[in-house]
């Protein structure tokens, strides 16, 4: 009769703690984007909102938090409530080059990213009626005349600051560097004939059309929407990044649930319909689950300090 | 053309989306009169529901929306001195004085009406001239936004008649506090004293409800008299007076929907410099320059018109080029991403004219304005008039916060408003204005941001003139505007001089 009632509280306790663990989430997840709505970040958030809810039944509310490029969400992230139901979007070079070169009021490791989901590839990007019909083209005008080129891209100490700094380093080519205020301020200045190249995305140049032309991206492979443009890689240039995303928790979040929510984010990408309408938004996809990012920050890393210490950004 | 314009037009006027685009002016008109609560935020609140709905009944409502916000606008600015927006700075140097003097019901009327004409004239150009358009987004590059600033910041000199001194002192200010935050341009870090919320920079909206509106409200609580002067009952709408202003500004409308619709274009300038550009210009051009800044219907009906035509010119660049003229616009261009629209010059010809159906939308969404605008101004208006101060004063101080914390969901910018709003209240002891502060502030970043990529690119190229001013035609015509905006009432002075020496100067 005892070992009954044991066997038997045993069971109901095993069916609260596993009903417990299916129960996250129970109610709507605010997700917290840094930045002003419009841009990618509130774009890709805005994808993935329905799979979150086809997964867990349960809303993902989009909020905007913009100010100081980030920074000044992410610099009270960890005074959220660690329960899982607020979660808020990170993104690369930015969390690493802000605490590096300012104090933004946060530091890298304050933020626990639990899961990086995608990327915008860098792209070196001219108008169609660009005299530049490949990267050589470029390299070979640039050493022709030093500095003379102009190359558009968005602010300082930025991802396309890095591309433009890792592509002189990697190739020798030396061009002048513009910076815009924002992706949007970037393409009138290359359309417009300011600039002759631009360090842009993919997403650029999805959204360009045929007015624009890529000369190479900064993936891996191929991006399955520009199955012409080849990769920097084939080129012989060892440049792989760009701006990355991903998403992160307050510090104070157990465990279990950070896993909870990785393992979330990893089953909206791969659901094939979301990679879909990603890529042929011009994003990329990238899978980085929570069990991995301590290594995949640590090597980016050492990419952005180096490449900030070139730029002459960091001492 | 690949679409049928009988369908187009009964699905635009089909009740469901009239209902919408009516229902989309009133919220807008409502969340643009609150000072901090703005038209990028309506819109993206909203956005996540019209996925819910048809793409063109969408677009209707963010469209319905975004031109009644900005109309919107001038409510604060006429009644409380305080512009929601930047882009209805402008539209307190003359809505305010005539609100102040008793005529506020014939202010609101004739905002209400530049706004309609403004808005039509916009949409006209959106749905006619669009890819012809399109391209003054490309001709006007870092040099000419440059130039552009510039002119804005010469209306300083005619805003401040008799301290020019006090006036040039306070743009100076303000270009100071233009700089503070992470330089675009260099990426150094300036003027933030080691406070990480500085970073960012000042925030434009929280800087202009404190330096406006904190000043209006110690002024209401330590003054005895009435915050503005009633109206006489049984006046109405005042709307066939203010039909007779619009009648004898016809060009002064039509040359400031113009501009509006130009700049609405430019994706670096918005609606600050367009109302300000257009002030400037029917200052200029008006036979009682002396009478702008008193309460001139001339003023107001240029401000107000210029900024509603920048909502059908922002819309211009979108929707051809993909390049989002305002940051509302930024807004819709995402929404219609996610709703796998892509824009560029086949989405006026393909795409079973969704376009067509969204710009006949704005329009009749701005004509709506009309009504909906008279009838909440008339209560606004004596909701303004009859509150006691008792109660007004906290509930403005109220708004103010809300407002400004709403911006960013940042406790850090209602601090913001409130050290802005201290600086402006001493600033206005000493006889200095909050305009000359706010145009430096606002046009401070265009012109740095502009002069240094000429600067940058000249230097690339060798040749930092040409790059600057020579080889660009439409700078050209800019600094004449320019020069001329400076040299004419010195000229009109020293004629008046010479002619007349009897005539006093103030």
């Amino acid at each position: 009769m005892l070992k009954r009632l044991t066997l038997l509280a045993a069971a109901a306790a095993f069916a609260m703690t596993a009903g417990a663990a299916q129960a996250f989430p129970d109610k709507p997840v605010n997700y917290i984007i840094p930045f002003n709505a419009g841009g990618e970040s509130d774009i890709s958030a805005r994808l993935q909102q329905p799979y979150f809810k086809k997964i867990t039944g349960e809303d993902l509310i989009i909020q905007y938090q913009a100010g100081a490029g980030g920074a000044q969400a992410w610099s009270v992230l960890n005074d959220q409530p660690g329960d899982g139901y607020t979660i808020m979007g990170t993104n690369l070079p930015h969390i690493i080059l802000q605490p590096l070169l300012q104090n933004p009021g946060y530091k890298t490791e304050d933020l626990t990213n639990i899961y990086m989901f995608h990327f915008t590839p860098d792209a070196l990007l001219v108008r169609a009626d660009s005299e530049f019909k490949t990267v050589q083209d470029v390299i070979d005008a640039s050493k022709e005349n030093p500095g003379a080129l102009t190359v558009g891209g968005v602010a300082t100490n930025t991802a396309n600051h890095i591309a433009h700094q890792r592509f002189a380093d990697l190739t020798g080519a030396e061009m002048t560097y513009i910076p815009y205020t924002g992706t949007g301020a970037t393409i009138p200045g290359l359309l417009g004939g300011e600039v002759e190249l631009l360090w842009g995305y993919t997403t650029v140049a999805a959204g360009q059309g045929d007015k624009v032309r890529m000369l190479a991206v900064a993936q891996d492979e191929r991006h399955p929407l520009f199955p012409d443009v080849p990769t920097f890689k084939e080129l012989g240039i060892d440049m792989v990044g760009g701006a990355y995303r991903g998403i992160a928790v307050p510090k104070s979040t157990p465990e279990e649930v950070r896993q909870q929510l990785s393992d979330i984010i990893g089953k909206i990408n791969a659901d094939p319909e979301f990679i879909k309408e990603m890529e042929d938004a011009g994003f990329a996809m990238l899978n980085v689950p929570y069990s991995e990012m301590d290594a995949f920050m640590a090597e980016r890393q050492k990419v952005y300090e180096d490449t900030a210490r070139k730029l002459g950004s960091l001492q | 053309m690949a679409f049928d314009i009988g369908s187009v037009l009964a699905q635009a006027i089909s009740p469901f989306n009239l209902l919408l685009a009516l229902l989309g002016v009133v919220l807008g008109t409502v969340i643009g009169a609150l000072p901090g609560l703005s038209a990028t935020m309506a819109i993206a609140v909203l956005v996540p529901f019209t996925f819910a709905m048809d793409p063109a009944s969408g677009l209707i409502m963010l469209g319905a929306i975004y031109t009644g916000a900005i109309y919107g606008g001038a409510y604060a600015a006429i009644l409380v001195n305080t512009p929601g927006t930047p882009s209805a700075i402008a539209t307190t140097f003359d809505g305010f004085p005539m609100a102040k003097r008793g005529d506020g019901d014939l202010a609101m009327t004739l905002a209400t009406l530049a706004s309609v004409i403004g808005g039509v004239i916009g949409a006209i150009a959106l749905m006619t001239l669009s890819p012809l358009l399109a391209n003054i987004a490309l001709a006007f590059q870092s040099s000419e936004y440059f130039w552009l600033a510039i002119l804005g910041l010469t209306l300083i000199a005619s805003l401040s008649t008799g301290n020019v001194l006090k006036g040039l002192i306070g743009g100076a200010f303000g270009l100071i506090l233009s700089m503070i935050g992470v330089a675009v341009v260099g990426g150094d870090v300036r003027m933030t004293f080691g406070i990480s919320g500085l970073l960012g920079g000042i925030d434009i909206v929280s800087a202009l409800i404190g330096l406006y509106c904190i000043p209006v409200l110690i002024d209401m609580v330590a003054r005895p008299d009435r915050h503005l002067e009633p109206a006489p009952l049984g006046r109405g709408f005042r709307f066939f007076e203010a039909l007779g202003h619009c009648a004898t500004n016809a060009f002064n409308l039509f040359r400031s929907s113009v501009i509006g619709t130009v700049v609405g274009i430019l994706p670096g300038a918005g609606g600050s410099i367009a109302s300000l550009v257009s002030y400037s210009e029917a200052r200029r051009a008006s036979r009682h320059p002396e009478r702008f800044g008193t309460g001139e219907p001339g003023g107001l009906l240029a401000t107000e018109s210029a900024n509603n035509a920048t909502v059908g010119g922002g819309f211009i660049p979108t929707l051809v080029l993909g390049i989002p003229g305002t940051p509302p616009d930024a807004v819709i261009l995402g929404a219609l991403l996610v709703q796998g629209i892509r824009t560029g010059p086949e989405l006026f010809t393909q795409q079973s004219g969704i376009v067509y159906i969204f710009m006949l939308g704005l329009l009749i969404a701005t004509v709506m304005m009309l009504p909906v605008g008279l009838l909440i101004g008339r209560y606004a208006y004596r909701f303004i008039v009859n509150t006691p101060k008792a109660l007004l004063v906290p509930l403005i101080a109220f708004m103010t916060v809300v407002g400004s914390f709403a911006i960013h969901s940042n406790p850090h910018d209602v601090l913001v408003m409130v050290s802005m709003g201290a600086l402006g209240w001493l600033l206005s002891l000493a006889g200095f204005g909050p305009s000359p502060i706010v145009l430096g502030l606002v046009l401070g970043q265009i012109a740095e941001q502009g002069f240094m990529r000429a600067y940058m690119i000249g230097g690339a190229r060798g040749n930092f003139g040409g790059q600057l001013l020579f080889d660009r035609p439409i700078s050209w015509a800019i600094f004449a505007l320019i020069v001329i905006t400076l040299g004419l009432p010195l000229f009109r002075n020293l004629r008046q001089r010479k002619t007349k020496g009897k005539e006093a100067h103030p």
